[in-house]
């Protein structure tokens, strides 16, 4: 009878003893920060999408368009799109014959830059496969966490488009203009 | 006018039907899930309850399953890693560590030392977050909600840490066949060094405000007796295991890594209910804390990629492996086999969950369904993993 009592007890106790902790936490300052209203700090190291880096100039990538970085990709989320070759004047035209005559190799003079490279955000998974791989290390992530959009096209990047943006060099174009503040943010 | 009702969907579904067959008159079969609550995902459980006892249960799977191991077979193995941060997102890293343990094991690939300690820093580092998410989430199922505002606060440090090297603060893709992708810098480990006695100090208040709280014991106290014999038979390993007195563990059964030059205990519990399984778990919480400790002291400087490591395009050397490593559910196993090509021909994973979950039928025979609900939340399921 009494162990009983005394076992109540020490039941009873066990709720005081919690009671103390919460009224501990109680009376310290709040923890939760009310997220859409506060900013939150601990997102700073975030990797968010991709985005390319640009060369010396900018808005001029720094890609080569080897295409390393979308047969490294698991998910097929890139394409890079080559430039043509520039069409040649009647001038370089006579000297490419001539070269040929000769038995050289004639010059590539296209581009190396892409001239577009889409990424399709909705199929990335940010595992950075395609960054470890790119041999002149032309694409990093964004600290971007708070990418949204009203449609699916909304997550179809072309990122040289995007860095062309970035770098003010073209008037910014609708279905990139999200992507453009976002990066500064 | 006339209208036709088709009521077959009354009947209920293959399984329902199939299950009902042997059920006996008056009983009552009830589906739990696929989106109840307390089953955390997308479990289903059909229960024959013969009023507020159940009498017999039977999960039924494949609602998130995902061909993992199909996806194995149609990327190269470097491409196959972003996969394993989404079959468990508990514990992401653990998994992480057995795919690329085995492909490392198979074709002989030596990683750094530096990089085997980031492996086992960031791996246990998971293991806490994993096990705090089980316990908030556990004591959400059994009413209790203040708990888990203090586990996801402890939670979200080990994110923000996790957050560092990996960038993500979930499904990581972490490691690489090789070592990890990334070194962990003087700024994460700072925050390790600061986090180790701060979530010290917080498992005495765990203790108080819950462990030790007479609500809980007498809700879990007693249920879910698995005896070790059944532990066995059904394989279950990780804290359900150890929740029964078997005392292994991975780490110590089959050493990997620098596990073996480190100091900790496997905790292991006599109770076999679902409180030694709930003990277990946070005492394991305390040995994580002192492996991440000793890790951080012994981890020396250096490279934490191998020079040549696989890139996607690699081709894996014919033969099989097997690598299985501890986590925060239990034995986490791949067996690659590999024909010589960039694919590996067959990947099999092995889920821990999977088996501690096949427990469930036989330990909730005859229990309370409110206390069946126990007794699922105290196997720690994660349906991803479990479906894969």
């Amino acid at each position: 009878m009494i162990k009983q009592a005394l076992n109540t007890m020490s039941d009873l106790w066990s709720l005081m003893v919690g009671l103390r902790v919460t009224k501990t936490y109680f009376l310290e300052p709040q923890v939760t920060v009310r997220y859409p209203w506060k900013a939150v700090s601990n997102i700073a190291t975030y990797k968010g999408h991709l985005e390319l880096v640009s060369a010396k100039s900018p808005g001029k990538p720094k890609c080569i368009s080897c295409g390393m970085c979308a047969l490294a990709c698991p998910s097929n989320c890139l394409t890079v799109v080559k430039r043509k070759p520039p069409k040649p004047t009647p001038e370089e035209e006579q000297a490419m014959a001539e070269a040929k005559a000769k038995g050289e190799k004639p010059k590539d003079k296209t581009p190396k830059d892409p001239e577009k490279f889409l990424y399709d955000y909705t199929l990335c998974s940010l595992c950075g496969t395609c960054m470890e791989n790119c041999p002149v290390g032309a694409l990093a992530f964004t600290g971007s966490t708070y990418l949204a959009g009203y449609s699916r096209d909304d997550f179809h990047f072309d990122l040289v488009q995007v860095l062309k943006n970035q770098a003010g060099l073209e008037g910014v174009d609708a279905s990139v203009a999200p992507e453009a503040g976002q990066s500064e943010a | 006018m006339t209208t036709s009702q088709n009521n077959d969907h009354l009947a209920g579904d293959f399984y329902t039907q199939n299950f009902a067959k042997t059920a006996k008159d008056g009983n009552l079969i009830l589906n739990l899930g696929p989106q109840h609550p307390s089953t955390h995902g997308v479990l289903r459980v059909v229960v024959e309850l013969d009023g507020e006892y159940v009498m017999r249960a039977e999960p039924i799977l494949g609602y998130l399953h995902r061909m993992h191991e199909k996806m194995a077979e149609v990327k190269t193995a470097a491409q196959f890693i972003p996969n394993m941060g989404r079959v468990d997102y508990g514990h992401a890293l653990g998994w992480n560590w057995a795919f690329v343990g085995a492909v490392e094991k198979l074709a002989d690939i030596e990683v750094p030392e530096r990089a085997e300690y980031v492996r086992v820093i960031t791996c246990e580092l998971n293991r806490i977050a994993s096990h705090l998410l089980w316990w908030g989430a556990y004591l959400l199922d059994l009413g209790a909600f203040t708990p888990i505002m203090y586990a996801f606060d402890d939670r979200e440090k080990v994110l923000d840490i996790l957050q560092i090297p990996t960038g993500s603060r979930l499904t990581y893709s972490y490691f690489r066949i090789g070592g990890v992708a990334q070194d962990l810098n003087a700024d994460c480990i700072r925050l390790i060094r600061a986090f180790i006695p701060w979530f010290r100090s917080r498992l005495p208040m765990y203790k108080d405000l819950v462990s030790d709280n007479i609500i809980l014991r007498k809700r879990i106290e007693g249920i879910g007796v698995i005896e070790p014999d059944a532990c066995r038979r059904f394989g279950a390993t990780g804290p359900v295991a150890r929740g029964s007195g078997i005392n292994y563990d991975v780490r110590r059964a089959t050493p990997y890594s620098m596990y073996p030059k480190l100091d900790f205990v496997v905790p292991t519990s006599e109770l076999k209910d679902a409180r030694g399984r709930y003990d277990v778990r946070m005492i394991e919480m305390e040995q994580s804390l002192r492996i991440i400790e000793q890790a951080l002291d012994l981890m020396p400087e250096g490279e934490v990629l191998v020079k040549g490591a696989p890139k996607p395009s690699w081709k894996v050397p014919k033969g099989e492996a097997y690598f299985a490593v501890e986590g925060a559910r239990g034995k986490i196993g791949a067996y690659v086999v590999s024909d010589g090509g960039k694919n590996i021909y067959r990947t099999k994973l092995r889920a821990p969950g999977f088996c501690n979950l096949s427990l469930f039928a036989e330990v909730s025979k005859g229990t309370i369904l409110a206390d069946a609900v126990a007794i699922l939340g105290s196997l720690d399921l994660i349906i991803p993993e479990i479906d894969r």
